[in-house]
């Protein structure tokens, strides 16, 4: 059981529970969200009189069962209630998540965000696939480079020619 | 059966032929390869659905949606750590029978029983498909309004552990599902007039199930290899052969009723057939060491609920699996709504797609006994390449979905939300399922309302929807009973299975 492997030889050996206090951001998350949800409901206009669902019945529900989950989860939380991690594959729960590799993986998403369209997907396409592939571990720099310019490239005409789905070519606009 | 003919001589075209042998292909390979299931596959091709012709994409889908199944299998025979949910039941006996060297019988077993299943489900699809058209036809508003409920209910509380988390995915889904514009106001918009339109379903699905796992998986990278069985060319011996039909048999019995109720899954059924196989099986003593009975029997129940899921998914446009879901997606993009009046006006695609279903069945036959030792050494692919791929076809399909960097944005904020969801185990098809059928849910709601000139109690006003209300009073007073006799908070299914995976 997942939770079990998780938990540290100190931790086992106290009867208490351990509490995930990370589960609290989530409990958090929720609230904000249930909240904005359900003040987003009061902003709007009420119904006319031949509407007899106005739109502001959904979020008002949706809203307020979310605060409540928000509620229950910090509750359970408080009470011991650990969260059962995704396994798979490739997955090693022993240790916990690896911060770095997450924030550098957004990063080179973000960067293909803000440029892709002033320089084109052929150019981001291939720093997205090969910075990736980099934060991941690999550290073969020219087949890492080639992989990546292939797939953007190959992908960008693919999208064109195949599925009339024109890309941006960005600052290669009339070399390609 | 005429149009079932027409159907075949659709699918059996040159071109369609081409899509359904790549769509069995890819479909196998994302199965076997870790990290990506037929879910995320569907999500990452969207894109194709914007010039490929319907019938063409949607025979694809079919072949990804049966290979996928059987890919996963693969994985959890050769590898001891299965990828989807609907192949944990096989990897119990499946991994042991490679072990002890007979995993060329375990692949093989799972192929043909896989086939086996596949075609009785189809048939009875086929079968039941017509019937059940004209009685959805009849339903109003109230009872439509009515099955969707239960299926968000069930869909919520059968699977995973948690009911609570269940809740948390469903109403966040709920929630991304009010952003756009309702009775001419902005709700949920931020201001944001690209969201005016709503939230592309494309860009939540490849953000939770492609960006959401990729990320996930990036962060626990597992750093020593896993250790791969080898495996030479799947057969199987006389004796194999008769202690494997009838598990089939029992497996597809078992499958296809359970997918085409709107709880769906393949977790609970593969559970049961299992169970079963054990109970009935004349070398009880061989189960947890290897017993072939294990692996035909749970087999042929994921297969056939595959196809039985697709009962639900066509006639009332409700998708109960993730794969499903992404599949209803595609209709959607082609401007198709499935539901009660798909079926007798798209009958020409209907019946492509059913035939499509046999084509693709069988060629996973014939493709995967003589590759199955290619797919193994798929197994061996260099994970940075394998993550960065997906990261980088997840970029491709949000952007293309919409042509915006907007999106991108959108998916990365909705990818950590998939992280999230993965680090505090909440499961993600409910959330999907809610962005989908939430909108409907309240479109339901409003015509029920229209009509009954804003009176409540025409909810209750029709036989259906009565039924579907108690039976999603039983199922949740069947829960709470669960829950007093037992101390942990957990269903008895979810209790054995884990113990079976450590024993």
């Amino acid at each position: 059981m997942p939770e079990q492997t998780q938990q540290t030889p100190e931790t086992t050996s106290t009867t208490r529970p351990v509490i995930d206090n990370a589960q609290y951001v989530m409990a958090a998350f929720l609230a904000v969200t249930g909240g904005y949800v359900a003040f987003n409901g009061t902003q709007m206009r009420g119904g006319t009189s031949k509407d007899f669902l106005p739109p502001s019945t959904f979020a008002y529900i949706v809203g307020a069962v979310l605060l409540l989950l928000s509620v229950l989860l910090a509750v359970a939380t408080a009470r011991g209630d650990a969260p059962e991690s995704e396994e798979g594959e490739d997955v090693d729960l022993s240790s916990g998540s690896d911060v770095r590799t997450l924030v550098l993986l957004a990063a080179v998403l973000c960067v293909n965000v803000f440029l892709i369209e002033p320089l084109g997907w052929p150019i981001t396409g291939a720093i997205l696939f090969t910075g990736a592939a980099w934060v991941l571990g690999s550290r073969h720099w020219v087949r890492d480079i080639a992989i990546g310019v292939a797939l953007s490239f190959g992908t960008f005409y693919a999208f064109y020619l195949g599925l009339d789905v024109p890309l941006p070519a960005g600052i290669l606009n009339g070399v390609l | 059966m005429d149009l079932l003919l027409e159907g075949f001589s659709t699918a059996l075209t040159p071109t369609n032929l081409l899509f359904a042998v790549l769509g069995v292909l890819l479909g196998t390979a994302v199965g076997v390869l870790p990290g990506i299931g037929p879910a995320m596959t569907v999500a990452l091709l969207l894109p194709v659905t914007y010039s490929v012709p319907a019938d063409s994409a949607l025979i694809m889908f079919a072949g990804i949606y049966y290979g996928g199944m059987y890919g996963g299998s693969t994985t959890s025979i050769l590898l001891n750590t299965p990828g989807e949910s609907s192949s944990v039941i096989t990897a119990l006996e499946g991994n042991k029978m490679a072990k002890t060297g007979r995993a060329a019988q375990a692949l093989a077993t799972a192929a043909i029983g896989s086939f086996v299943a596949g075609t009785i489900g189809t048939v009875l699809l086929i079968l039941l498909a017509p019937k059940v058209g004209p009685l959805v036809v009849q339903l109003g508003a109230p009872s439509y309004f009515a099955i969707m409920l239960v299926a968000l209910v069930s869909v919520t509380v059968v699977l995973g552990s948690s009911k609570l988390r269940g809740f948390i995915a469903l109403f966040l889904g709920l929630a991304l599902g009010l952003v756009g514009m309702t009775s001419g106001q902005p709700r949920m918009t931020f201001g944001f007039a690209e969201l005016s339109d709503g939230i592309e379903i494309v860009v939540v699905a490849v953000a939770i199930f492609a960006l959401g796992e990729a990320l996930w998986v990036a962060a626990h990278l597992r750093h020593k290899p896993l250790e791969v069985i080898p495996v030479g060319q799947p057969w199987m011996s006389r004796s194999d052969w008769s202690r494997s039909w009838k598990p089939w048999l029992r497996g597809t019995a078992l499958g296809f009723p359970f997918g085409a109720l709107p709880a769906g899954g393949a977790e609970v059924p593969t559970f049961l057939s299992y169970v079963t196989e054990r109970r009935l099986s004349k070398h009880p003593e061989e189960f947890g060491k290897g017993a072939i009975e294990g692996v035909a029997g749970p087999e042929a129940a994921n297969n056939a609920s595959a196809a039985g899921t697709l009962l639900p998914m066509l006639a009332l446009g409700l998708p109960t699996t993730a794969t499903a879901a992404v599949i209803l997606v595609a209709f959607e993009s082609y401007g198709l709504q499935p539901g009660p009046q798909f079926m007798s006006q798209n009958e020409d695609l209907v019946w492509a797609l059913l035939a499509s279903l046999f084509v693709a069945n069988t060629l996973l036959l014939v493709l995967n006994l003589p590759l199955a030792p290619v797919w193994a050494k798929l197994l061996r692919i260099p994970r940075p390449y394998l993550y960065a791929g997906i990261l980088f076809f997840a970029t491709l399909g949000a952007y293309s979905a919409s042509t915006s960097p907007f999106d991108l944005g959108l998916l990365l904020v909705l990818g950590v939300l998939g992280f999230a969801m993965r680090r505090f185990g909440i499961p993600v098809l409910p959330l999907i399922i809610g962005v989908i059928l939430g909108p409907r849910l309240e479109e339901q709601l409003s015509e029920a309302l229209q009509i009954s000139r804003g009176d409540y109690s025409t909810l209750w006003g029709e036989p259906v929807a009565i039924i579907c209300y108690l039976l999603m009073g039983l199922l949740v007073a069947s829960l709470v009973v669960a829950r007093l006799r037992s101390p942990r908070p957990t269903t008895p299914t979810s209790v054995t299975e884990k113990d079976e995976v450590n024993t």
